[in-house]
């Protein structure tokens, strides 16, 4: 898949809380097809504390605007820097990156699962398999009621679940615990979330025979496979989060 | 047109520009981005032996201006190179450099004499200047009877090209680029990273899995630079100047501190078309100067006025 590099113009910095904030930008040209799970690396200008770029998951795609989305948690440096930019300013990208979640086969029963920031993938993910014709149930976790974000944007895919820790909106704990998991009957799982989420959600794929896709997080810097920074152990032996990943099935993790 | 070649002896560069070995994979991975046969070489990822899978991560940490790095060496070793890897690089029309490294004199000896046997592989650059390994690597390159000895044994065996990638963790890197230029070396490329570290405060622990780690990017270029000034004053073979190159402006300082060339290594983690750039900023500049041939300005602050053209 062709990777490009260009500066693409923000076209809306919408915060959603504290914590998280949206950004959509346009290109020029007429975006490439992306691919769910799919990142892009961006660059910061403005400060030798951001020198390397920072890869962001695609959060959602509107080709009929030639569009994108970039779900940000401000974490750092460079993501606050990212929070203050403004609409009409330009970012410098290079996209897409990595491999992607794969399709489910017909009639198998799905679940999106993720969890605080890792729900960014997930948004276009859901709407990918909808337009593949698979209607995934979409189960999601967060601290407590005010820190969920984008819920709405999933009523659309298909059922929506939620756990709280707190319990002030849907089952209270963590996704793990949410009953749905074991009454759902899912053939096919897709998870982004913490690694301690990640881990518990692929524990119970393993032990229920359940396929299971996770997207992973590393430190990277050139996002394209040639730093060798990003490695995961695997049973395949080290592999690139950036071009052999983000996204991996569980059963080559070492976990 | 500017003349913008450079050779190695008898081995011609189109032009001064070279990717360093670590920051460009086998050179496909950046043919999204930019045609690799215009570049003057690239040097590819450094080979060992055996099959390396490098160290822990964290293997890297950003800094002001730069990174560190521990990723050790990871390579699938010499064999996957010859079978997999060097019939996928023979058709770049540039010069395919690969870079060397061991624990052992004898690994690079071995790794020479295969590598000698790739016809379309015209020189080899003898890493002892590698940080992130326990064995080998830098521990050739810091100490002048170990680099004199490798780069002997490597000479004896290996029957092109041979550039010895030299380590800027020495209290006088010159001697190191006289002992490799004594013991037959065509050229030195240097520098390799700087030995760091650096503290994840929140976490309360060192960033990298290794603890220390190789510092690159423009926080070392002031250092690569007097560096390489040093160098090109003190030995006759070509220099290749390594360190922190993120623009043309960077590039020229080294060209005219004395380096025939460069390479281009954390700019491309961050600009892929940043060797290219680089390469049209040069020729423009000498084009903009009045210059024809790069040659004019190779080491020009370190010649007497009226030895250099008055052209500014």
């Amino acid at each position: 898949m062709a990777k490009y590099i260009a500066d693409l113009k923000v076209i809306e910095n919408k915060r959603l809380n504290d914590d998280f904030f949206i950004l959509e930008l346009s290109g020029n040209d007429k975006l490439p097809d992306f691919k769910p799970g799919q990142f892009v690396q961006v660059k910061i200008e403005g400060s030798p504390d951001t020198f390397l770029r920072r890869p962001i998951s695609i959060h959602d795609v509107d080709y009929g605007r030639n569009t994108f989305k970039l779900l940000i948690q401000v974490a750092g440096k460079g993501t606050k820097m990212l929070s203050k930019i403004r609409p009409g300013d330009f970012l410098n990208m290079i996209y897409p990156l990595g491999n992607s979640f794969s399709l489910p086969d017909i009639n198998e029963k799905v679940l999106i699962a993720g969890g605080g920031c890792g729900v960014a993938p997930l948004l276009f993910l859901g709407n990918y398999l909808k337009s593949n014709n698979c209607i995934p149930d979409v189960l999601l976790g967060f601290r407590n009621s005010e820190r969920i974000i984008e819920l709405d944007q999933y009523f659309n895919i298909g059922k929506v679940y939620v756990t709280t820790e707190d319990g002030s909106q849907g089952e209270k704990g963590f996704i793990t615990n949410h009953s749905v998991l074991t009454t759902g009957n899912y053939s096919r799982i897709y998870c982004c979330g913490p690694t301690s989420m990640m881990r518990a959600i692929a524990g119970h794929c393993k032990k229920n025979d359940i396929f299971c896709e996770v997207s992973l997080e590393n430190l990277m810097a050139c996002g394209i496979g040639v730093c060798l920074c990003c490695i995961v152990d695997t049973v395949k032996g080290n592999l690139c989060t950036c071009t052999d990943g983000p996204v991996f099935n569980i059963n080559d993790l070492k976990w | 047109m500017v003349k913008l070649g450079f050779s190695i002896g008898d081995l011609h560069f189109k032009n001064p520009v070279l990717t360093a070995s670590g920051t460009f994979g086998y050179g496909s991975e950046f043919d999204d981005f930019i045609d690799v046969s215009r570049l003057g070489g690239i040097v590819v990822k450094g080979t060992t032996l055996e099959p390396r899978e490098g160290n822990l991560c964290p293997r890297m940490a950003e800094t002001p201006s730069g990174m560190l790095n521990a990723v050790g060496l990871q390579n699938k070793g010499i064999e996957y190179f010859e079978k997999f890897i060097y019939p996928r690089i023979l058709n770049y029309e540039t010069n395919v450099i690969v870079n060397i490294n061991g624990s052992y004199i004898d690994d690079y000896v071995m790794l020479a004499e295969r590598i000698d046997k790739l016809e379309k592989i015209p020189a080899i650059e003898l890493n002892i200047s590698c940080p992130n390994v326990k064995m080998g690597g830098m521990a050739f390159g810091t100490k002048l009877s170990s680099a004199r000895e490798v780069t002997r044994a490597v000479r004896a065996v290996y029957s092109k090209k041979l550039i010895v990638k030299l380590s800027p963790n020495v209290t006088n890197i010159a001697d190191f680029a006289k002992v490799v230029e004594d013991e037959g070396a065509d050229s030195v490329s240097l520098i390799n990273t700087l030995l760091g570290m650096s503290v994840d405060v929140a976490k309360m622990k060192p960033s990298l899995s290794t603890i220390t780690g190789g510092l690159s990017g423009p926080a070392i270029k002031p250092i690569a630079l007097r560096m390489v000034w040093q160098v090109a004053k003190a030995v006759k073979i070509p220099v290749i100047g390594i360190g922190g190159i993120m623009t043309t402006s960077d590039a020229l300082e080294f060209l005219l501190a004395g380096a025939s060339a460069v390479q281009i290594g954390t700019a491309s983690f961050i600009d892929p078309l940043a060797s290219i750039k680089i390469l049209e900023g040069i020729e423009k500049y000498l084009l903009e100067k009045g210059f024809t041939d790069i040659r004019e300005i190779i080491g020009y602050i370190n010649r007497k006025p009226e030895q250099n053209r008055n052209c500014c």
